[in-house]
């Protein structure tokens, strides 16, 4: 075949009747003496009329020509694209070939046919191999007669479920998820610090089982897991149960279809599972923070498989946790916890706000120890059941909170260690002191839920909070 | 045909499994000797405890069913609750 510059271009595949029936058309123009470079995706020998047939059965033709339907039909000029058609369009042709008659006999107009190089999958094996995605992790060689996803258990890169095997091609159509480049550096992940690439954030949402859409969402909570104030390294190392618990606030939770209703702390969504899963992972194989090693969790608690949910921004009569943290609503954002589990809170005869704030304070008062004050924060993840009782009273997410913090505190002599026979309790210097049993703005309410039940869940945070340890952090989700 | 996995980890550690750490001394060990049921095994692992026995040294012996599989998960257990190292006897 000839490699000068040929002035037409055409891309076609046997398997294609346009491109069947318009073969006569190219044996004419290649018999008149038009200089053409012919590309056949699935039979180099079609078509046999034509001289100057190119094998393109690998595609790089078709991809870096970018080929969407066959045929296609480009006019060139030193290697420069002048213009294009696709299919069998005899006004087209005629005027891209500048002749006045071709193929009378041939009706007017036939659409082509999708182009190989663009079936599902084709374009990001294409774009592995002859386009420029620099992907820099190291490759590790699965023989054969292994089992991907055992060789990924053996390899020590599991939570202990089964993970997706990391592909090449499936980290391509991962990145394909964000805008941004595979080697931007997100920081240093704990324990190990070792830098964090969007690409290896990107494998390891593969391994979770994330879509690629979800993969903005997985590198935004990955940023907020490395701001200094969420203390992830402590969080990681303490002997207490919690973890990261991921609230997503804003458009992209409904757009990629996260659970903010019935069961949302549940099983079942693949967004929440996958997007708070991924975190961990990141954490575990980046971060290399693996339980035995520098993950001393005494028992742990299952959210650290992943703890992930969005906010039921609709129908609330208050403002979302983003906003309340200085976001708009038309902001995309994570907020990430150092949570515990989920402790159930059960009030089905409150229909007064003070009532539902006196049982919700009693309850809130047990989260790390009864008699503990200012060391756990704590997230109430309020269901609309119970929030329809403040709205009815008109009242705000504020007065709640005021109201929770006045009825939680006590009087320091009321827990000090020894009193009540229990031999746990707070230092005798807070004897004199009224003590609130959340620091200030250690307190915060969610809403999320299905619609019936008056069953909210407080979820407990890490006994080191705020400047000590762990505050909750936030961080805007860029597509 | 192989499958290429991209490492999800910091690369701190080889792709290989390492080793694991060999023993300084047998004093006080004990020593798994696996037949692998292959013929004659036996005859050379015989061999091998005998030398150990007149050294002290502590002996235990195990057989895979058949040699032409991996060994059962119960006896790879075994041999892992039971052993401070395993010989593996290839024959014939």
């Amino acid at each position: 075949m000839s490699t000068s510059k040929p002035d037409f271009i055409v891309v076609l595949k046997k398997d294609c009747p346009t491109c069947v029936l318009v073969e006569p058309v190219i044996a004419e123009l290649d018999a008149a003496g038009r200089s053409l470079q012919v590309w056949s995706q699935d039979d180099p020998g079609f078509p046999a009329t034509v001289s100057n047939v190119g094998d393109d059965r690998d595609l790089q033709h078709s991809w870096q020509l970018n080929i969407e339907t066959v045929p296609t039909v480009i006019r060139m000029e030193d290697n420069t694209e002048l213009e294009r058609t696709v299919g069998w369009d005899r006004a087209e042709w005629l005027r891209i070939f500048d002749v006045d008659e071709l193929a009378p006999d041939l009706p007017a107009f036939r659409p082509g046919c999708g182009s190989k190089s663009v079936e599902p999958g084709m374009p990001e094996k294409l774009a592995l191999k002859y386009g420029d995605i620099k992907l820099q992790s190291r490759r590790i060689e699965i023989g054969g007669m292994e089992d991907p996803v055992e060789s990924c258990y053996e390899r020590g890169w599991s939570d202990g479920l089964p993970v997706v095997p990391p592909t090449e091609i499936r980290v391509v159509r991962m990145l394909a998820g964000t805008t941004r480049e595979p080697d931007e550096v997100l920081g240093l992940v704990p324990p190990d610090l070792q830098s964090c690439t969007i690409e290896k954030v990107a494998i390891n949402a593969v391994m979770a089982g994330c879509k690629p859409e979800y993969l903005p969402v997985v590198i935004a909570a990955v940023e907020a897991s490395l701001i200094d104030e969420f203390c992830m390294h402590g969080l990681l190392a303490t002997t207490w149960f919690s973890g990261p618990m991921v609230i997503v606030n804003g458009p992209i939770a409904k757009s990629i279809g996260m659970n903010s209703g019935g069961n949302a702390l549940g099983q079942g969504n693949r967004a929440n599972a996958t997007i708070g899963r991924a975190l961990q992972l990141v954490i575990r194989n980046v971060g290399g923070g693996k339980p035995g090693g520098v993950d001393r969790s005494t028992l742990g608690n299952p959210g650290k498989y992943t703890f992930c949910f969005a906010e039921d921004e609709d129908n609330s009569c208050w403002e979302s946790l983003a906003e309340q943290r200085g976001f708009s609503d038309q902001q995309s954002t994570v907020t990430l916890f150092a949570a515990d589990g989920v402790q159930g809170f059960a009030d089905q005869k409150s229909r007064e706000p003070e009532s539902l704030c006196r049982s919700l304070a009693s309850s809130l008062l047990s989260v790390g120890h009864r008699k503990f004050a200012m060391l756990s924060d704590a997230f109430v993840i309020l269901v609309p059941e119970h929030q329809r009782i403040f709205a009815d009273a008109n009242w705000s997410k504020q007065q709640v909170l005021d109201r929770l913090t006045e009825l939680t505190t006590r009087h320091g002599s009321e827990l000090l260690g020894g009193v009540d026979g229990i031999a746990e309790g707070m230092p005798d210097f807070v004897k004199d002191m009224e003590l609130s049993k959340f620091k200030p703005g250690g307190l915060n309410i969610v809403r999320a839920g299905g619609t019936a039940g008056l069953f909210s869940a407080i979820v407990g945070g890490w006994l080191a909070s705020g400047d000590f340890g762990s505050s909750p952090v936030s961080k805007e989700i860029v597509l | 045909m192989t499958e290429i996995f991209l490492d999800p980890t910091a690369e701190l550690n080889p792709t290989a499994k390492p080793l694991l750490p060999r023993l300084s001394s047998l004093e006080g060990k004990t020593i798994g000797l696996l037949d692998i049921a292959k013929p004659r095994g036996d005859v050379f692992l015989d061999r091998i405890e005998a030398l150990f026995s007149e050294r002290g040294v502590n002996v235990k012996r195990y057989k895979k069913p058949t040699m032409t599989r991996v060994a059962p998960v119960a006896v790879k257990q075994q041999l892992a609750l039971e052993c401070d190292a395993v010989i593996e006897a290839l024959a014939d």
